[in-house]
C-alpha cells in the first residue's frame, strides 16, 4: 500500500475536532478570566488605594498564585484540558506550565530535577518573548531615530 | 518467516493494574489492583517498578516456583534504559534479557522466550512487561499535571505490570507459532494518533502470517491487536478488507478498546495503549478464555509505535512494528 493511499485511509477514520466549539469555549473562558482580572484590579484599587499599574501587578500575582495552587492540588489540569486556550493563554497557563514541571521533577532533586526542568515548557515562551522584545525594541528605536 | 514451536506451553500468567484499569470492564479479572497511581511509592517510576515486581511475585506464587527455578527472565517497558524492567527484575537474580519494541514488547518477549525453550537451551522463561500512565506522560509528552488538550485520537497509556511463564512442561495452552514483525513506515507524524501509525504494521504482520501459514482469518476464534484504539481499529479493518480481501468483521477486536469502558471513561480518549495494555487484556481475559475452552485458537498481535520524540522533532516519521503469536488450547 502506498503512503498516499494509507494517509487517505487514516484521514477517513480520523474524527473531525469541533474547532468552533473549542474556539468559543476558549473565547468565553478567556474572556471570563479577563473580566475576573479587571474586577480584581478595581477591588485592589478600592481596598488599598493604589495606582492601576500596581493593582494590575497584584492581580497577576493573585492569578499566578491560584493557578499554581490549583495545579498542586491536582485539578487545574482537568480544567485546562476542558477550557483549552482559555486558561492556557492567560498568565494562568504560564504558571500552570511551571508548577506542573516542578511537581513532576521534584523527585530528581533541586538541581537536576526542579532547577533544570521547571522551564521545560515555559522556556520557549521566555526565550522567544525576550528575542521578540529585542527586535521590536530595535524597530521602535530605529523608527524614533530615523523618522 | 514463521517461527514454529513444538513443545512450548504457556504455564501461567499474572496481572497487576492501576486505578483506571480496575474501574474498566475487565477490572475483576486482574490479580492485584492499586487504587493509587503511586502504588504506595514516592514516584511514578518507582510505582511502575513495583507493579512489575508484584506481577513477578504473584506469578511465582501461582506457579509454586522460587526465583532459583527461573532459567531466563525477559522484560521490557517504555522508560528510558528500560529502567522499570531492570529494577523490577533485580530481586529475581535470574539471567536477564532486556527488550524494547514499545507496545509490541509483550509478544516480542513471548517469541524470544518460546524460541529459547524450543531450542532446548532453557526449560522455562519468565516474560514481563510494564507501563505507567504518568511515567510515560512525563517521558514522552508533557509534565503529568499539565493539562494539555488532546485530540480524540489520543490514547491513554495503561498502568500495570504483567508476567507470563513459558515452559516446556505440557500444560493447557500451547504456543503454536509466531511471527516477528518488520519495521514499517507509513509516513505518519501525529504523536497523538498512534493508532494510525500502528495499524499499518498490524496489517503487514497479519497478512504475512496468514499467507505464510496458508490459513484464513476465520480459522481463528479471535484475532486481537494490542493498542490501535477506536480509530486505528477501523483503519486496520478497512485496510485488510480492501487491500488483502481479508474480512475482520466477525472475530477481531483491539485490546485498547477492551481495557476501558470508552463510553464511561472519557479520559482514555480513543482507548488504552502501552506495552501492558495488550498484556493485561491477554493475560487476564484471553488466557482465561483458552483455559475454559471458550476459545480454541487465538492470534495475539501486539502493535508498537516506535515513537522517539527526538526523531519526531527532527522531522522523521513515526515507525511502527507488530509482533504476532498464536496460542492454542489443548
Amino acid at each position: 500500500m502506498t503512503n498516499k493511499k494509507y494517509n487517505a485511509l487514516v484521514k477517513k477514520y480520523t474524527p473531525k475536532e469541533n474547532k468552533v466549539k473549542y474556539a468559543l469555549t476558549a473565547f468565553f473562558v478567556g474572556g471570563f478570566v479577563g473580566l475576573l482580572g479587571e474586577c480584581l484590579i478595581r477591588l485592589y484599587i478600592m481596598l488599598f488605594d493604589i495606582s492601576r499599574n500596581d493593582a494590575s501587578t497584584y492581580m497577576i500575582i493573585t492569578f499566578i498564585f491560584f493557578a499554581s495552587l490549583f495545579t498542586a492540588l491536582g485539578f487545574f489540569d482537568k480544567l485546562v484540558a476542558k477550557a483549552k486556550a482559555g486558561l492556557l493563554i492567560p498568565i494562568t497557563g504560564f504558571a500552570h506550565s511551571m508548577t506542573s514541571a516542578a511537581l513532576d521533577y521534584k523527585n530528581e532533586g533541586p538541581i537536576y530535577g526542579i532547577g533544570s526542568n521547571v522551564f521545560k515548557l515555559a522556556g520557549s515562551v521566555i526565550f522567544y518573548g525576550v528575542v521578540s522584545a529585542w527586535f521590536f525594541g530595535l524597530i521602535r528605536y530605529l523608527w524614533e531615530v530615523l523618522v | 518467516m514463521i517461527l514454529n514451536f513444538r513443545n512450548v506451553y504457556l504455564d501461567n500468567v499474572s496481572t497487576v493494574c492501576g486505578p483506571y484499569e480496575a474501574k474498566g470492564p475487565l477490572g475483576k479479572n486482574f490479580d492485584k489492583k492499586y487504587n493509587d497511581l503511586y502504588a504506595r511509592e514516592k514516584s511514578f517510576e518507582k510505582a511502575e517498578i513495583r507493579l512489575l515486581e508484584d506481577s513477578i511475585k504473584i506469578l511465582l506464587k501461582k506457579t509454586k516456583l522460587t526465583s532459583n527455578d527461573i532459567d531466563l527472565v525477559i522484560a521490557g517497558d517504555l522508560l528510558n534504559q528500560i529502567a522499570s524492567s531492570c529494577y523490577g527484575a533485580l530481586n529475581l537474580k535470574s539471567p536477564f534479557l532486556g527488550i524494547y519494541t514499545a507496545c509490541a514488547t509483550s509478544i516480542e518477549g513471548l517469541l524470544i522466550g518460546a524460541t529459547f525453550i524450543d531450542s532446548g537451551k532453557v526449560n522455562n522463561a519468565l516474560i514481563s512487561c510494564s507501563s505507567h500512565n504518568m511515567s510515560s506522560e512525563k517521558q514522552f509528552r508533557n509534565p503529568t499535571e499539565y493539562g494539555s488538550p488532546k485530540p480524540m485520537t489520543a490514547t491513554f497509556t495503561a498502568t500495570g505490570g504483567a508476567s507470563a511463564l513459558l515452559s516446556n512442561k505440557p500444560g493447557k495452552i500451547r504456543v503454536v507459532n509466531g511471527l516477528i514483525g518488520t519495521i514499517v513506515d507509513y509516513n505518519q507524524k501525529d504523536a497523538f494518533n498512534m493508532g494510525a501509525a500502528m495499524a499499518g504494521a498490524a496489517a503487514d504482520t497479519l497478512y504475512k502470517y496468514l499467507k505464510e501459514t496458508d490459513t484464513k482469518a476465520s480459522d481463528y476464534d479471535l484475532i486481537l491487536t494490542g493498542d490501535l484504539g477506536k480509530y486505528g481499529k477501523e483503519i486496520l479493518k478497512d485496510l485488510m478488507l480492501n487491500e488483502y480481501n481479508i474480512d475482520l468483521s466477525k472475530n477481531y477486536n483491539d485490546c485498547g478498546t477492551m481495557l476501558y469502558d470508552l463510553e464511561e471513561q472519557k479520559e482514555v480518549m480513543a482507548g488504552g495503549s502501552g506495552p501492558v495494555c495488550s498484556a493485561l487484556v491477554n493475560y487476564s481475559t484471553i488466557i482465561k478464555g483458552l483455559i475454559e475452552n471458550k476459545y480454541k485458537k487465538v492470534l495475539l498481535i501486539a502493535t508498537g509505535a516506535l515513537f522517539s520524540p527526538i526523531m519526531l522533532y527532527q522531522k522523521e516519521n513515526i515507525l511502527s512494528i507488530a509482533n504476532l503469536i498464536c496460542l492454542e488450547a489443548i
